[in-house]
């Protein structure tokens, strides 16, 4: 019984904790609420784990599907399934999580059980989001994850959090609406139906697949972000909360990558062949340009945000090279992006925890005061940087060579990134950790405690591990990118 | 005798509502001020009571009675069921609100109840006659609610305004009625639907009459252009009966419009869809936009109303089962989300308090977490955010309209929503980013609490689970049509 429904655990778990975490009610359990949270955003990782221990790499098709009547008249079912690559980006989400949970644990001394809350029952949506084979049963969980967001934002962030809460709702619903629409109209083409694998044998004509592709581009680029619609995700960032900016930058930009590889290619292949150029353009200027502006901030937050968004043009160009290395690139990419952006916002976390300041300019010869955080962060700006060995190494490496075989322009372009990318992380460390003590309250900055030791060591060994043995993941997602591939170089038009 | 007494036998409820009307009118004046509470239970005895006829009496077949001025079919029994809790809930929302303000009357029971007989006369009538009887049965029992509050000049404006722009309203349906007529020679539904079959001579005549039909629909729906009632009605009007106008009677008006459109003129579909769809469209525009501009509350739910009765047409013009369907699911759920939204300012309303200002909403996740979350579900419902049930009510009535084609028309109404989440939004960022500027704790009756958080929890529940409301209304239609 539990063995069939590893997915639907892997969702409710965390929701239903959450929704307990709630029931704690006010601060003065503020000790229960946190405890419950851990325990819950745990039980959501072990519940989670059986998906990489059950999980087949032989077979392309959906594993772990469960498949029951949700609105018979709509014809909407409760459906749930994985493959290559959807599997890791739910483990990632519910790795992340508990990485949340135990970030926020000190930080957060207002309103901790609705804090610990949000994040729970996101966690459970975002990875509903992933496992839905259903169409509207992905709208409901991609739409639903903005409620909880927006208060994350709004509630716990920053001075300008309003302002960015509304830009971040407002922005991502635009995209969402109209993919709701192209959804109607794809019920109807597919003769009533909501399923997702229909949708991807359904022939459309090519006005049909060029106008779904715009709207589909609209809502997924919105998320995950790209150039120009990309302008939510440095607001909102700068005025979350560390774990509000952690889980943006690690798991709900994935939603929209992984929207690419769900819905664009497979359900409008020839309209994505037709106006790849678009998307190629975007992504790198994304690349080229974003990291130019990435190197101006002067907030650690905002300059991470720009790098977040131009390590996404990576991980778009690879999907569009249209080849298994350029997509299992960007996958890889996306995994290796969400830990070393979550272990970079959690490293200006601790930072902020202790001098309330995100502007570089506040700090200066850190690593006198922090030589092991020092140390880590230096780690994670390295990764951020590709530095071979590190997890960034391996994604951006196989889009590269991927965008080489297509055209050696893009490729240049795309290279740019590691000078780009080197130059805005390092100075920036730099200008942070070494040097002399311009601030005298960086003199009384205390090294990392126990806790944000374990958070950090644990990201750590991840970045080092994917970036000295990527195969496990690629393995993972091999047959199934194969199989999208195959299917995205059949013509739709009928 | 008895087969004359058996014609009466499906309008039961309705005979029985009346009853106890009267018996309450009576035993009120007769028992004074201090034993109010009498005709408050009374109310509700009679709201269970018709809802224990109309169950006991469920249809399954379209049946027709009193020589087919009056019909009994699924569609009007569920309908009336979804009236007599919508009037309850409203009634137990009310009781503080009016008690605080002197407002505490038999009157306001009476009326409630008449207009609820107009409603439900309404909901189950088959011909222009009772038709148009329920809707001014209806109409003179809001006009004086409204005006309930005497003292106050704001109401008493507005229910001036109510009272002459309705009146123009039922001359502009009576009039089209009456062209109606002239072509068919029937004011029956039914006969009128035969003869429109075949075709007719009478185009002339014919579209006119829609066009004047339609409009007066529009008036009561609060359609744009015809909306300029709406917004200074709901703000004039005391909370409670805000809420009374704004849940049950567009219940009332939904089943009006299809019984008219759907049932008496479906073969004109063409005429009257093309004007439909610039109704939604304007209303779905200006509801939504000018919603943002409001600082008072009341006044931004009724902008929010014309925007959702655009949306409800949205369904409606589509012209087949499934739209019609739609439309049902769309205004029951509306119903629901009013219900709760006036609701929750009569809850934090106290005597000398209105907290209809947006601002009296600030903090108030400090002030009452839970509150506050039930209000969140509320303006995400109506902001059509899953996993709330006003989302399934949107994606409906979408499928309806791409069904027919009109994908232009989905995507102007999502871009139009996509505006309206902006005003929702605000509302849950005054509960929960801002500090509130009143502390005094809020008083409210358990009872209130325990409906309101039901209310509340619904919303969620049925955004969960949305299946038994979708299939009672596509039941309801498929088997009335």
């Amino acid at each position: 019984m539990i063995g069939q429904a590893i997915l639907s655990l892997v969702i409710w778990v965390p929701i239903l904790a959450g929704v307990l975490v709630l029931a704690t009610g006010s601060d003065r359990n503020a000790g229960v609420a946190r405890w419950l949270a851990l325990a819950g955003a745990l039980l959501g990782f072990a519940v989670a784990i059986p998906l990489v221990t059950g999980f087949d790499t032989g077979t392309p098709a959906m594993q772990f599907v469960e498949k029951r009547d949700w609105i018979p008249a709509f014809n909407v079912f409760y459906h749930l399934g994985v493959d290559g690559i959807s599997m890791p980006l739910v483990l990632l989400n519910s790795f992340v999580t508990v990485l949340v949970v135990i970030a926020g644990w000190q930080v957060i001394q207002d309103k901790v059980a609705q804090y610990m809350a949000a994040f729970l029952i996101m966690s459970g949506l975002i990875n509903g989001a992933f496992a839905a084979l259903d169409g509207i049963l992905f709208y409901v969980f991609f739409e639903g994850m903005l409620i909880p967001l927006y208060l994350i934002v709004g509630v716990w962030g920053g001075p300008n959090r309003v302002y960015a809460a509304f830009k971040f709702f407002l922005y991502t619903l635009l995209g969402s609406l109209l993919m709701l629409v192209s959804f109607l109209y794809l019920y109807f083409q597919s003769g009533g139906s909501f399923d997702i694998q229909t949708w991807h044998a359904t022939p459309l004509g090519m006005t049909a697949q060029t106008l779904m592709f715009l709207a589909f581009l609209l809502a997924f680029g919105v998320k995950v972000p790209m150039w120009p619609v990309h302008t939510w995700l440095p607001d909102a960032h700068v005025e979350a909360p560390t774990g509000g900016s952690v889980v943006l930058a690690a798991i709900t930009l994935k939603v929209g990558a992984y929207g690419f590889l769900r819905f664009i290619l497979p359900i409008v292949p020839d309209a994505a062949h037709e106006l790849a150029w678009l998307v190629i353009t975007l992504s790198l200027i994304a690349v080229a340009y974003i990291g130019l502006v990435a190197l101006v901030q002067a907030d650690m937050k905002k300059l991470i945000a720009y790098s977040s968004i131009a390590h996404m043009g990576f991980v778009t160009l690879g999907f569009f090279m249209f080849s298994p290395l350029g997509v299992e690139g960007g996958l890889v990419q996306m995994v290796s992006h969400g830990f070393v952006s979550a272990a970079l916002f959690l490293c200006i976390g601790v930072m902020y925890d202790r001098l309330h300041s995100r502007q570089i300019k506040d700090y200066g010869g850190l690593v006198n005061r922090m030589p092991v955080f020092a140390a880590f962060f230096m780690l994670f700006a390295m990764a951020n940087a590709g530095l071979p060995a590190t997890s960034g190494f391996v994604g951006e490496f196989m889009v590269i060579m991927a965008a080489v075989k297509v055209n050696f322009w893009f490729a240049f372009v795309a290279a740019t990134t590691l000078i780009f990318g080197a130059a805005y992380t390092l100075w920036m460390y730099k200008r942070v950790v070494f040097g002399s003590v311009t601030n005298p309250h960086v003199e009384t900055m205390q090294d990392i405690n126990a806790r944000e030791i374990v958070l950090l060591g644990v990201l750590a060994v991840c970045v080092l591990a994917m970036g000295l043995y990527p195969k496990p993941f690629t393995d993972v997602m091999h047959v199934s990118v194969v199989e999208l591939l195959a299917h995205v170089a059949q013509s739709k038009l009928p | 005798m008895s087969d004359f007494l058996n014609q009466f036998a499906p309008a039961l409820p309705e005979i029985f509502v009346l009853a106890m009307v009267s018996l309450i009118l009576v035993t009120d004046a007769a028992l004074g001020e201090g034993r109010r509470y009498v005709a408050y239970a009374l109310s509700l005895v009679t709201l269970a009571g018709a809802a224990f006829l109309t169950l006991r009496d469920f249809s399954g077949m379209p049946e027709l009675a009193l020589g087919g001025l009056f019909i009994d079919d699924p569609l009007s029994d569920a309908l009336k069921l979804f009236l007599y809790l919508t009037v309850a809930v409203g009634l137990v929302y009310s009781r503080d609100y009016l008690q605080a303000r002197g407002l505490y009357k038999g009157e306001f029971f009476v009326l409630a109840l008449f207009a609820l007989l107009g409603m439900m006369v309404m909901v189950s009538a088959s011909h222009f006659l009772t038709l148009y009887l329920g809707l001014e049965l209806l109409s003179l029992s809001l006009y004086a609610m409204v005006a309930l509050q005497r003292d106050s000049s704001v109401a008493t404006e507005a229910a001036m305004k109510y009272f002459v722009l309705g009146a123009l309203a039922s001359g502009m349906l009576l009039y089209g009625m009456s062209m109606i007529y002239g072509v068919t020679g029937s004011l029956a539904l039914a006969d009128m639907s035969h003869a429109l079959a075949d075709g007719t001579d009478l185009r002339i005549p014919l579209v006119f009459g829609i066009v004047f039909i339609v409009a007066g629909l529009a008036f009561k729906l609060g359609a744009v252009p015809f909306h300029m009632w709406v917004p200074d009605v709901y703000h004039g009007a005391p909370t409670a009966v805000t809420l009374f106008i704004g849940s049950a009677p567009k219940i009332a008006a939904f089943v009006f419009v299809v019984r008219i459109l759907g049932q008496g003129l479906e073969s004109q579909v063409a005429e009257w869809r093309d004007m439909l769809v610039i109704l939604a469209v304007l209303s779905m525009a200006l509801g939504n936009i000018a919603a943002i501009a409001q600082s008072n509350l009341k006044r931004m739910l009724a902008y929010s109303t014309i925007s959702h009765m655009g949306f409800m047409l949205l369904g409606i013009l589509a012209g087949s089962q499934s739209g019609y369907g739609s439309a049902m699911f769309y205004v029951l759920v509306y119903a629901l989300m009013s219900l709760g939204g006036f609701g929750m300012i009569l809850l934090l309303s106290r005597a000398g308090f209105e907290a209809d200002q947006l601002d009296d909403f600030k903090g108030l996740n400090r002030r009452s977490p839970w509150l506050a979350f039930l209000m969140l579900l509320l303006m995400f419902s109506m902001a059509g955010i899953p996993p709330t049930v006003g989302f399934y009510a949107k994606l409906a009535v979408l499928q309806a309209v791409v069904e027919i084609g009109y994908v232009w028309l989905a995507v102007a109404a999502v871009l139009f929503s996509l505006i309206g989440a902006f005003y929702y939004l605000r509302i849950v960022k005054l509960m929960y980013f801002d500090a509130p500027h009143d502390t005094s704790p809020i008083a409210a009756s358990p009872d209130v609490r325990v409906i309101m958080s039901a209310n509340g929890l619904a919303v969620l529940a049925l955004g969960i689970l949305p299946q038994p409301l979708m299939a009672v209304c596509m039941h309801a239609i498929g088997s009335s049509f």
